[in-house]
């Protein structure tokens, strides 16, 4: 037999994910979770030689047009469920990036690492985190139980709201095996105004200007300037081709004091948006650090102008100004200790998206918690993994 | 009264005016209660049916004050109720004769108001029309809108998670709040999220919210507020039977088209809501639907052409669009009094079941049969476009038997949810209430598991103990 604690699963159900965890967790044996195995450069790097892949767990489950709701095992690729969608003219509103070229990695990504990440694109803005589409999960917990929180309808209060928890926990609080999660409509077109040549406050304030606005901005970036490429502030919007002809003309008089933009439409827009929401594009390597900070968007620029000077390569803004994400030499702690002593605000937080394994090894990957929320997280984690054996510091360590 | 509660701690009652002294030591005399003539408000919700006066309610002015007296009766060992405007319809605020109220109705001020981060940071004991009170002259609104919004408040929409006409669009109060600071029962202060997105680690804030106040006492929350649209206008729609108008709902849905709102009423909600508001709703159709549409006007009429289109195919008998603002105001007004103008003409339990709104038209007819086989009538009013339902279940509060069967069909139409693939309650919380049919929709580890996290933040149980769960859940974790 081969040694248990190099062995790779690949339960084919629900069922045998609560056999495999429950055996895990007799042996006190700790388990990697896989999905397509596309973001491991994303956490701390996993401290388990077992692994357990939701590979075989794939399927759309239930897809009701009609209930703007679809359910798929969490196995299934997150294109297969867009594919889905596409062919009904509905899409999941938060617009969830890939990250493939971002991390090098091949395979395809997952709706149960979409939920477990958490990963929203600049829709979030305007639309909401994964985390708020996300409005059912079924997993197995650290005890090889099978549980299900929420469901398939949109409106439910009904015992605490697991599936924003299991939202974001990478795994540590259990294994999903099924998601559901609201979809909404396609928009039939978009329209992208571009001001050019604003530095970072205006951008920013800019970019507030617009989400201001009651035209429903649903998306709003800064693209600082690089090389010879001028610096692009973006703002989309997006309806029906009679609405954008309003809004359009509508934003445009609103934001006239920042210039007079430059209108992307169609494949222009679209392609423009696809590279924000895969920030890949927009940096100068593919070995740097990339940190992503989470802030007030109204301290945004301050925040970034009092990085020391050369720490930062590349930086964009997303999300109006309160997703910065930064681009640094993964040398030493990549800007750790700078970039959060320089975080404003109550609640602000910046996390190491990307570096190499060695580094999320040895700093903290993740925003380090006041002691009386670390609390909390332990005793979350000892309520659902008690023997502490599903990806065990993948996000904290001791977590 | 068919819901059990726990019995009194006789040591606590015993020592009744030992901690109304120490509690008068933290807030002041002035803001503790204790004569059961001014208990008498407290003594009951939404949930009028059920009673109990509290040992004391005390009325904090701060975070540090309920800090403090969070700390004082964690190491007494009394129970404490979480209270904002006690119209929970669940019984969520419900009192026990051993439990202390902590009422945050002092705590009602708005700390700030960024308009650049579309944020608002208010005391929880504001009310929720407040809120849009508070930005409305800067053309901003808070989205969640309960009925109740003149009346309910911040901590108790937290509490509840609580939704409102508007949410198809803007989403449930989860879905609206970036921050919040919650007192734990041992007096600990923290603090959730804030202006940043995401929080780090787990989500503490989405955890917290909808926990029927029985993880922290909340004192301040940051909300996310949204610029108004250009301009509002519902079109009213009705039809034959109610199955026809539950078929519209996923018509228009299925259509492409996201209303901000689709409310329902049938004939004998129509009826009642028209005698109280003079809405000018149609007498003669079986059922209507509200549909608001957002947008400048050449938008709307857009929107509205469509949504009439798709109603056409559905049978509808009877279109009026809202021409003024006036017009707009009052269908709304028919809508929002509707609970209040079924509570003139007879007392009813409000149920809040949600299901999947392809059912919509199946699952009307199975209510009206339950109904009917109690002897009851039943009156619908619902936000249709999510599948929330609202069967008011009528019965009169003097006949014990008439109240009881009440409670039978309520139970046995919250089943009916759970069978389609709904839930227990979509807006309204489980309380006491649908405390005893937890089991219809969770197995007992999925229960155990939502146990487990109560012990963590309670591990005395001290912090609104008789709710959410079977009484026995607890014992068996
Ligand atoms: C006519 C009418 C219409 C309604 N319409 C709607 C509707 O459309 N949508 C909807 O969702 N609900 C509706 N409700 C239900 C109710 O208004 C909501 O549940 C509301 O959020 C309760 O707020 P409250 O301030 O009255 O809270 P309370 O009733 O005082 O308390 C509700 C719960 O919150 C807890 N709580 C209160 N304050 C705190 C605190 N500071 N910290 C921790 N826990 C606390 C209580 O213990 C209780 O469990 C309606 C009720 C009525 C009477």
């Amino acid at each position: 037999m081969s040694d248990p604690r190099a062995e790779s699963h690949r339960p084919g159900d629900a069922a045998e994910v609560a056999a495999i965890v429950r055996e895990a967790a007799a042996g006190a044996q700790p388990l990697e979770i896989v999905g397509g195995g596309t973001k491991r450069g994303y956490g701390r790097p996993a401290q388990t030689q077992a692994s357990l892949s939701t590979e075989l767990l794939t399927g759309i489950t239930l897809y009701e047009p009609s209930e703007m709701v679809i359910s798929a095992r969490a196995g299934t690729p997150v294109a297969e469920v867009e594919a889905a969608l596409e062919a009904e003219n509905q899409r999941l509103v938060f617009e969830p990036p890939r990250l493939d070229s971002l991390y090098g990695s091949a395979g395809e990504p997952t709706v149960g690492a979409l939920a477990a990440m958490n990963l929203s694109g600049p829709a979030r803005v305007h639309s909401g985190a994964a985390r708020d589409s996300l409005i059912g999960v079924a997993f197995v917990n650290g005890k090889g139980e099978l549980i299900r929180s929420g469901g398939r309808v949109m409106k439910n209060v009904t015992g605490y709201d697991l599936a924003k928890l299991q939202a974001g926990a990478l795994g540590t609080l259990g294994v999903l095996t099924e998601v559901t999660f609201k979809v909404l409509p396609k928009t039939e077109t978009e329209l992208t105004l571009q001001f050019e040549e604003l530095d970072d406050a205006r951008a920013v304030a800019c970019l507030s200007a617009a989400l201001r606005s009651p035209y429903e901005a649903t998306g709003a970036a800064h693209l600082p300037a690089e090389g010879d490429r001028a610096a692009r502030t973006i703002v989309r919007i997006e309806g029906f081709p009679g609405q954008m002809k309003h809004r359009g003309t509508m934003l445009a008089q609103a934001l006239k004091a920042f210039g007079r933009p430059a209108e992307l439409r169609d494949e222009k827009s679209r392609s423009l948006w696809r590279d924000v929401r895969e920030v890949a594009p927009f940096l100068s390597g593919a070995e740097t650090a990339l940190w992503r900070a989470s802030l007030p968007s109204t301290a945004a620029a301050a925040f970034v102008g009092s990085l020391p000077e050369g720490l930062v390569r590349r930086h964009v803004y997303d999300w109006g100004g309160a997703l910065v994400w930064l681009e640094t030499d993964p040398a030493g702690d990549a800007g750790a200790a700078a970039i959060r002593g320089a975080l404003p605000g109550q609640g602000a937080h910046a996390t190491l998206q990307r570096g190499p394994a060695e580094l999320r090894a040895r700093i903290d990957t993740f925003q380090p918690l006041p002691e009386t929320l670390m609390r909390l997280n332990r005793g979350l984690k000892a309520a659902f993994d008690p023997a502490g054996i599903l990806n065990p510091g993948r996000m904290h360590a001791g977590l | 009264m068919s819901l059990r509660m726990p019995d009194a701690n006789p040591r606590v009652i015993a020592r009744r005016d030992e901690i109304v002294a120490g509690l008068a030591r933290i807030v002041g005399e002035r803001w503790v209660i204790s004569a059961e003539d001014e208990l008498r408000p407290y003594e009951t919700d939404g949930l009028t049916a059920y009673r109990q006066v509290p040992l004391a309610v005390v009325l904090p002015a701060t975070t540090e004050e309920v800090s403090r007296v969070l700390t004082f009766l964690h190491e007494e060992g009394v129970k404490v109720i979480g209270r904002g405007a006690g119209t929970s319809l669940c019984g969520g605020s419900l009192p026990e004769a051993d439990a202390v109220v902590v009422g945050v109705s002092r705590m009602s001020k708005v700390l700030d108001i960024d308009l650049d981060t579309r944020t608002v940071r208010v005391e929880t004991g504001i009310t929720n029309l407040a809120v849009t009170g508070a930005v409305d002259h800067l053309g901003f609104f808070y989205a969640p809108d309960p009925s109740s919004q003149l009346a309910c408040t911040i901590a108790g929409n937290l509490a509840m998670n609580s939704g409102g006409a508007h949410c198809l669009k803007y989403g449930v109060t989860t879905n609206n709040v970036l921050g919040m600071t919650c007192v734990l029962m041992d007096g600990t202060v923290i603090e959730l999220g804030g202006q940043g997105l995401d929080m780090a680690g787990y989500d503490l804030l989405g955890l917290m919210i909808g926990s029927e106040g029985q993880f922290a006492i909340t004192t301040e929350a940051t909300l996310r507020i949204l610029p108004k649209a250009e301009g509002a206008r519902p079109v009213l729609l009705g039809f034959p039977t109610s199955s026809d108008a539950g078929a519209c709902v996923a018509k228009i849905i299925a259509s492409g088209l996201v209303p901000v709102a689709i409310e329902f009423m049938d004939e004998p909600a129509i009826r009642i809501c028209e005698d109280f508001a003079q809405a000018g709703y149609p007498l003669d159709v079986g059922a209507m639907l509200i549909v608001e549409v957002e947008g400048a006007p050449g938008e709307i009429d857009e929107q509205i052409a469509k949504i009439t289109r798709v109603a056409k195919d559905a049978g509808v008998v009877h279109v009026r669009e809202a021409k003024t603002p006036a017009e707009a105001a009052a269908i709304w007004k028919g809508r929002k009094s509707a609970f209040g103008a079924m509570g003139r003409i007879s007392d009813y339990v409000c149920m809040d079941g949600t299901i999947p709104t392809t059912r919509l038209p199946e699952v009307l007819v199975r209510i009206s049969e339950i109904c009917e086989s109690h002897g009851l009538g039943v009156a619908n009013i619902f936000h249709a476009g999510d599948g929330n339902l609202h069967p008011l279940i009528l019965y009169d509060i003097n006949d014990p038997d008439q109240l009881h069967r009440a409670e039978v069909a309520g139970a046995e139409v919250l089943k009916l949810c759970v069978e389609v693939g709904g839930c227990l309650t979509g807006e309204h919380g489980v309380g006491v209430e649908k405390r005893d049919l937890m089991r219809e929709q969770f197995t007992e580890e999925d229960l155990r598991q939502q146990v487990a996290i109560k012990d963590l933040f309670d591990p005395q149980w001290l912090l609104n103990p008789a709710k959410v769960f079977p009484l026995d859940v607890r014992d068996a974790a």
